[in-house]
C-alpha cells in the first residue's frame, strides 16, 4: 500500500479538497442562521444572506440620507488611501534604511541597534502619543501604519542586502564602480522584488493598525464603520464588511505578486 | 627588467591560524601563472591578497613597486567560480555595466551617444566569447559555461592589466572546459594580460599557463595543524616539465584532494 506521505491529489481532487472547507463553513452558517431566525425573526446574531445583501445595497448603492455619500465606497476609499500612504511611506523608509544598513558597515554600526530597539516597541502602545502629537486627523493614522511596519521592512531588506553575494560587490569594484554606482545598479535592483515580498508580508499588520486607528478615532473608513454599527449589533453589515476587507487584502496581495513576476522576471527560485 | 608583481617574505594569519608563510616571488608582466594545491592550502587566500579584499599580515606584496591597494580596483579583474555576474541584468546589460562603471557617472547607467558607442564595443566582445546569440538572456537562463564566458567578457571590458581567475571552470563539464581553456588563452595573448588562475585540476595548471605554482605546507605539526602555513613548494616553467614531475606533484596532492 502507498504510504500516506507519498499520496498526492490530482488537480481536480486538489481543487475540490480546497473548496470543501469553504462550502462546509457556508452550509453550517446557513443552517445556524435559519435555525435562529426561525425561532426569532428579529435575531441579529446570524443574519441571512438576504439581510446582508439588503445592508450592502443600502450602504453601497443608495446615498446616505445624512451626507449624500455612498458610504460603502467612501469608507473603502478613505481606508485604502490611509493604508496606501502608510505602507508606501514605510516601504520607502524601510528600503532606504535597510539598504544603507545592509550595504554600508559604518551606517549599520550607527543605526542597527536603534532599529532593533524601535522594532520592539509595540506600535499600538504609541497610538495615544501619535494622537497627542499629530491630532486625531488623517496624519496620526498614516503615521501609525508607517511606524508599525517600517522596522519590519527595514530589517528584512537589511537581511536581503547582506545576502547579496560578496562576489558581485567585488566584481563591480574591479570594474571601477563607486559606492553609489554599486548601490544604484547592483544592490537596489536586486532588492526591489524583495521589497515587494516584504510589503506583502507586512500588509496584514498594516490592516491591523489601520482598523485599530479607525476604530478609536475616525469619522469614516471600513474599520470605523464596523466598530460604529457594533453598537446596534448590526451583524448584517459587519460580516459583509469583513468579507470585503478580506477580499481587498487578497486582491492587493495577488496584484503585488503579479507586479513582481512581471517586472522582475530574473527573480526566480534557484536563480543565479 | 623589474617585476610587475613581487612578494617579499609575505605572511597571512587569521589569529593563531597561519595560512601562508614566507612567500617570496616575482612575476613579470604577461605571465600566465596557475596556482594548484590541496583544499585550504591558501591559494585562494593568495588570490584575495592580489585582489585586495585581504591584506598581508606581514611582509610586502607589491604591484609595480607599490603595495597593492587594500580594496579591489579596475587594474585587477576577477572571475569567480560562481556569482560573478549580475543576476538581474541580461547578458548585454551585464557587460554594458562594466563600461558604465568605468566612467565617473553617479548612477552607473549610460545614456545617449555613450550608450550607443558602448553597445557596439560590447557586442563585439560578446561575439568574441561566443555569446553573440544570447544578448537578452538573463544569467539564470544560461548554462554554466556560458555564464563563465559572460563573466570573462565582463571582466575584460574593464580593461584590467591583471586577470584573476578563482577556480573559474571548477563547476564545468570536461568538454566545455577545453573550450574555455582555448578562450582564455586567446584572450590572454590578445589583451596582453597577466593572469593568475587558481585551479583544483593539476592537469589544467600543468598545460595551460606559462608558470605553475604548487602551494603546500613545508612543515607539519600533527598536534597543531594550523601552526604552520603553506608556501610555494614548486615554481615551475610550463613547457620544461617532464612526466616524472607531474607524477610527483600529483602524488603529493592526491591523498588530500581525494578526501576533500
Amino acid at each position: 500500500m502507498t504510504r500516506m506521505i507519498n499520496k498526492t491529489p490530482g488537480s481536480v481532487l486538489r481543487m475540490s479538497l480546497g473548496l470543501l472547507p469553504f462550502v462546509l463553513i457556508l452550509l453550517i452558517y446557513m443552517a445556524g442562521s435559519d435555525a435562529r431566525l426561525e425561532l426569532n425573526p428579529n435575531d441579529k446574531l446570524l443574519p441571512s444572506f438576504e439581510q446582508m445583501g439588503d445592508a450592502i445595497q443600502r450602504m453601497a448603492f443608495e446615498p446616505s440620507k445624512r451626507t449624500g455619500e455612498y458610504l460603502f465606497w467612501a469608507d473603502t476609499g478613505s481606508s485604502l488611501t490611509r493604508l496606501g500612504l502608510g505602507v508606501g511611506i514605510a516601504a520607502l523608509l524601510g528600503l532606504l534604511l535597510g539598504m544603507s544598513t545592509g550595504a554600508l558597515p559604518m551606517i549599520r554600526a550607527g543605526v542597527s541597534p536603534l532599529l532593533t530597539v524601535i522594532s520592539l516597541v509595540p506600535p499600538l502602545a504609541l497610538l495615544p502619543i501619535l494622537f497627542i502629537v499629530f491630532g486625531l486627523g488623517e496624519l496620526s493614522k498614516v503615521v501609525l501604519i508607517a511606524i508599525g511596519i517600517t522596522p519590519f521592512i527595514a530589517r528584512d531588506i537589511q537581511r536581503r542586502t547582506e545576502e547579496i553575494p560578496t562576489e558581485q560587490l567585488v566584481k563591480a569594484q574591479t570594474l571601477g564602480a563607486s559606492t553609489l554606482q554599486i548601490l544604484i545598479r547592483v544592490v537596489l535592483p536586486q532588492l526591489m522584488p524583495k521589497l515587494i515580498d516584504a510589503i506583502r508580508l507586512s500588509l496584514g499588520a498594516g490592516w491591523l493598525f489601520l482598523i485599530a486607528a479607525e476604530a478609536i478615532a475616525s469619522t469614516d473608513g471600513l474599520g470605523y464603520r464596523i466598530f460604529l454599527v457594533r453598537r446596534y449589533l448590526s451583524m448584517d453589515l459587519i460580516l459583509p464588511y469583513v468579507a470585503w476587507i478580506t477580499l481587498l487584502a487578497f486582491l492587493l496581495d495577488i496584484t503585488l505578486a503579479w507586479v513582481s513576476r512581471r517586472l522582475y522576471p530574473w527573480n526566480v527560485q534557484g536563480g543565479q | 627588467m623589474s617585476a610587475m608583481i613581487e612578494a617579499k617574505n609575505l605572511w597571512k594569519r587569521y589569529g593563531d591560524n597561519v595560512v601562508l608563510e614566507r612567500i617570496n616571488m616575482r612575476v613579470q608582466e604577461g605571465e600566465f601563472v596557475t596556482l594548484v594545491g590541496t583544499s585550504g592550502c591558501g591559494k585562494s587566500t593568495f588570490l584575495k591578497l592580489l585582489l585586495g579584499t585581504e591584506s598581508p599580515s606581514s611582509g610586502e606584496l607589491l604591484l609595480d613597486g607599490k603595495p597593492i591597494p587594500n580594496e579591489p580596483g579596475p587594474d585587477r579583474g576577477i572571475v569567480f567560480q560562481q556569482y560573478s555576474v549580475f543576476p538581474h541584468m541580461c547578458v548585454l546589460e551585464n557587460v554594458m555595466a562594466a563600461r558604465a562603471f568605468a566612467r565617473k557617472g553617479l548612477t552607473g547607467y549610460l545614456f545617449g551617444a555613450a550608450r550607443r558607442q558602448a553597445q557596439d564595443e560590447v557586442r563585439a566582445m560578446l561575439d568574441q566569447v561566443g555569446l553573440g546569440h544570447a544578448l537578452d538572456k538573463y544569467p539564470h537562463e544560461l548554462s554554466g559555461g556560458m555564464k563563465q564566458r559572460l563573466a570573462i567578457a565582463q571582466a575584460l571590458l574593464g580593461k584590467p592589466r591583471i586577470l584573476l581567475l578563482d577556480e573559474p571552470f571548477g563547476a564545468l563539464d570536461p568538454g566545455i572546459r577545453a573550450d574555455m581553456h582555448e578562450l582564455v588563452l586567446n584572450l590572454w595573448r590578445e589583451h596582453k594580460l597577466t593572469v593568475f588562475m587558481v585551479t583544483h585540476d593539476l592537469k589544467e595548471g600543468f598545460y595551460l599557463g606559462t608558470r605553475l605554482w604548487v602551494f603546500d605546507k613545508l612543515r607539519q605539526d600533527p598536534h597543531a595543524p594550523n601552526a604552520y602555513g603553506a608556501g610555494i613548494t614548486y615554481d615551475l616553467s610550463v613547457g620544461q616539465l617532464d612526466h616524472a614531475t607531474y607524477e610527483e606533484i600529483d602524488d603529493n596532492l592526491r591523498p588530500v584532494a581525494r578526501l576533500g
